[in-house]
């Protein structure tokens, strides 16, 4: 209930800040209709503060509201923008599922569907890599000594700077498209697993160990019985971060490359100021994220509960 | 090897692989030029033996901190002069990777504009989102933890919104707030927000009912409580908070400028470098960018270490 309340002020905060963002523009469009706004001339209005013309102007307060090209669009605007571009793109464009065959290329389950296979493909293989790494880290002190430093510096490194690199690179070697994303992905994916599994696969006690030599157990079965088990609540922490930073690199991946995507809807938004295109494949993406973090969770509760954790 | 240095003890192993592995690096710089194959197998020399050299300094006890300086340098060293050697044998293109050498003088080369881009984007871009966004969360933090009526509702909804790619909404805010700093600032600190508030809240919960027990046997009020027991408490969480959003802080004022940006920053020069297939000059940003990072991050840690010295985690 408290979290209906916050949700409900902040869409009211929304809808009142609607007001003033939108009223310049919603003014001049009102004067080219021929009605008649406060302040007439087009200076004053440029020199006026925007709550001065929004109590100036009541009667424009629904027009705020419905701006065709709104610099804040209302949330119910963002609202019918997500559904034209998913289910009505999909069943009545002439380019969506039912009359073609294929997912529209103008619609957000298209471009969700792009962003989404490039960040789970990165998330597998940047998971499965940090993993094993983890797991020589732990056993060769070598490795634990001369990688965990810089596995640590890397990640004070804005790393998703790097991206737009790393797609024209890989382009230019040939790699293009799903591939090149995935490596943003995986390579954000990796040390967030790395860090985690290492910290989980050190953290039985010495006397958890100790029992183990007693029972004169061997290398690969105190790593099978004791490490790997004790590391897993670490590695879905550590997952659950590096899902939602694959997301993150998979955007950003799109940028450069406008092939689809959600950070391509975001990008192309924003050279022609189509912000309810903007803020549709933002409450897409983070949809994808949260629903990606719940399945995390989800799958973290039944192998916990498999294990024997009591909840 | 590992017989060898069973054999002469682990203090002349060491100091036996040393020289060699500096040997072995400087000839395969050295043979970079011109024949392919050769340089490759001398890099792959170089790292067999730096290997040996820190799995003999990892055994010697007399010395715990050699190891840990030599062997993070010793993987650096066989990176870089891999990479370079690598680079220069197979002829790499520098549009596809540039060598070593190349990038440092690209990086001395263009000093002013990459100092010009780093006051942009990092000091006036990145730092000020960043004050401001801790602040922000702080003050909100105090308000979440006085009224239980916003811990249930609001924490829920920073929870949701610290895991979103807030990267999206750099576009609106750059639409908003025009294609100078101030739109970077604001990106930063929406990103840095949640993650802080998040943590802060956490921290100031960390206390026992021993602690606040004993403050209220004081009859503290809940200022001092505040001041003088929960908030040096919550520091660790404060801290760890910190150093999560000073990435992001960087991250977000570099993502923000490829959405718009005035001819200066360091994302504006990555992308307009990566038009021109300057890629020396691109990888000079990210080592700006690099430093940067790594230095907030170094300055935190030591405050940390400052402020919570009492904390298990900083104890030697």
């Amino acid at each position: 209930m408290p979290i209906l309340t916050i949700v409900a002020v902040i869409l009211a905060i929304w809808y009142i800040a609607v007001l003033p963002m939108n009223i310049k523009e919603v003014l001049t469009q009102a004067e080219r209709e021929g009605a008649e706004v406060v302040p007439p001339s087009a200076i004053e209005r440029r020199d006026a503060g925007r709550w001065g013309l929004v109590f100036g102007n009541l009667d424009l307060i629904g027009p705020s509201w419905s701006s065709e090209r709104a610099r804040l669009p209302a949330p119910h605007q963002i609202a019918g923008e997500l559904w034209k571009s998913t289910w009505v793109e999909e069943t009545t464009g002439r380019r969506g599922i039912v009359r073609s065959g294929s997912l529209s290329n103008r619609s957000l389950v298209y471009h969700g569907g792009v962003t989404l296979g490039a960040t789970l493909l990165g998330f597998v293989i940047g998971s499965a890599l940090g993993a094993l790494l983890a797991v020589g880290i732990v056993y060769n002190r070598a490795m634990d000594l001369s990688l965990m430093p810089w596995a640590i510096i890397s990640q004070t490194i804005p790393i998703v700077a790097l991206a737009p690199m790393i797609i024209v690179v890989l382009y230019s070697v040939g790699l293009s498209g799903l591939v090149a994303k995935a490596a943003i992905s995986a390579y954000l994916s990796f040390f967030p697993v790395v860090v985690g599994m290492v910290k989980g696969l050190r953290s039985p006690d010495a006397m958890q160990m100790d029992l183990l030599r007693t029972y004169s157990a061997n290398a690969s079965q105190s790593f099978w019985k004791l490490r790997l088990p004790a590391s897993v609540p670490y590695l879905f922490a550590s997952l659950k971060i590096a899902v939602a930073a694959s997301l993150v690199g998979a955007i950003v991946g799109e940028l450069p490359v406008q092939r689809g995507g959600l950070g391509a809807r975001m990008l192309g938004g924003s050279y022609y100021g189509q912000t309810e295109q903007i803020w549709a494949a933002l409450l897409t993406a983070a949809v994808m994220a949260a629903g990606l973090v719940w399945l995390v969770g989800w799958i973290e509760r039944r192998t916990l509960r498999a294990m024997g954790a009591r909840p | 090897m590992r017989r060898f240095t069973e054999a002469v003890g682990v203090t002349i192993a060491a100091l036996t692989f040393l020289p060699l592995f500096m040997v072995i690096a400087a000839i395969a710089l050295v043979r970079a030029e011109g024949d392919g194959a050769y340089a490759i197998l001398w890099v792959a020399l170089m790292a067999y033996i730096g290997w040996q050299l820190v799995d003999a300094l990892a055994g010697w006890a007399e010395a715990p901190f050699a190891a840990r300086f030599v062997a993070p340098i010793a993987l650096g060293a066989v990176v870089i002069i891999g990479w370079e050697a690598i680079v220069r044998a197979l002829d790499v293109p520098s549009v596809i990777l540039p060598p070593p050498s190349q990038i440092i003088a690209t990086f001395s080369a263009n000093m002013p504009t990459l100092w010009a881009d780093f006051v942009q984007t990092i000091l006036k871009g990145a730092l000020s989102g960043y004050v401001l966004g801790c602040a922000l969360a702080f003050g909100m933090a105090v308000l979440v933890d006085r009224y239980d009526f916003l811990r249930r509702g609001l924490l829920p909804v920073g929870n949701f919104m610290a895991a979103l790619p807030i990267v999206g909404t750099a576009p609106i805010l750059v639409m908003w707030f025009g294609f100078d700093w101030q739109s970077k600032a604001a990106v930063v600190v929406v990103m840095v927000f949640f993650p802080m508030l998040v943590n802060i809240v956490a921290g100031l919960a960390d206390t026992s009912a021993m602690q606040r027990d004993l403050m209220r046997t004081y009859s503290a009020s809940y200022w001092q409580t505040l001041m003088t027991l929960r908030l040096p408490a919550a520091l660790p969480f404060v801290f760890n908070g910190l150093k999560v959003s000073a990435t992001l802080a960087l991250i977000g004022a570099i993502v923000a400028e490829f959405f718009g940006s005035p001819t200066v920053g360091l994302g504006f020069r990555i992308n307009a470098s990566l038009g021109q297939l300057a890629l020396d000059m691109v990888w000079s940003v990210i080592v700006v960018a690099a430093l940067a990072g790594s230095l907030l991050y170094g300055f935190l840690t030591m405050l940390e270490r400052w402020l919570t010295f009492w904390h298990p985690s900083q104890r030697r």
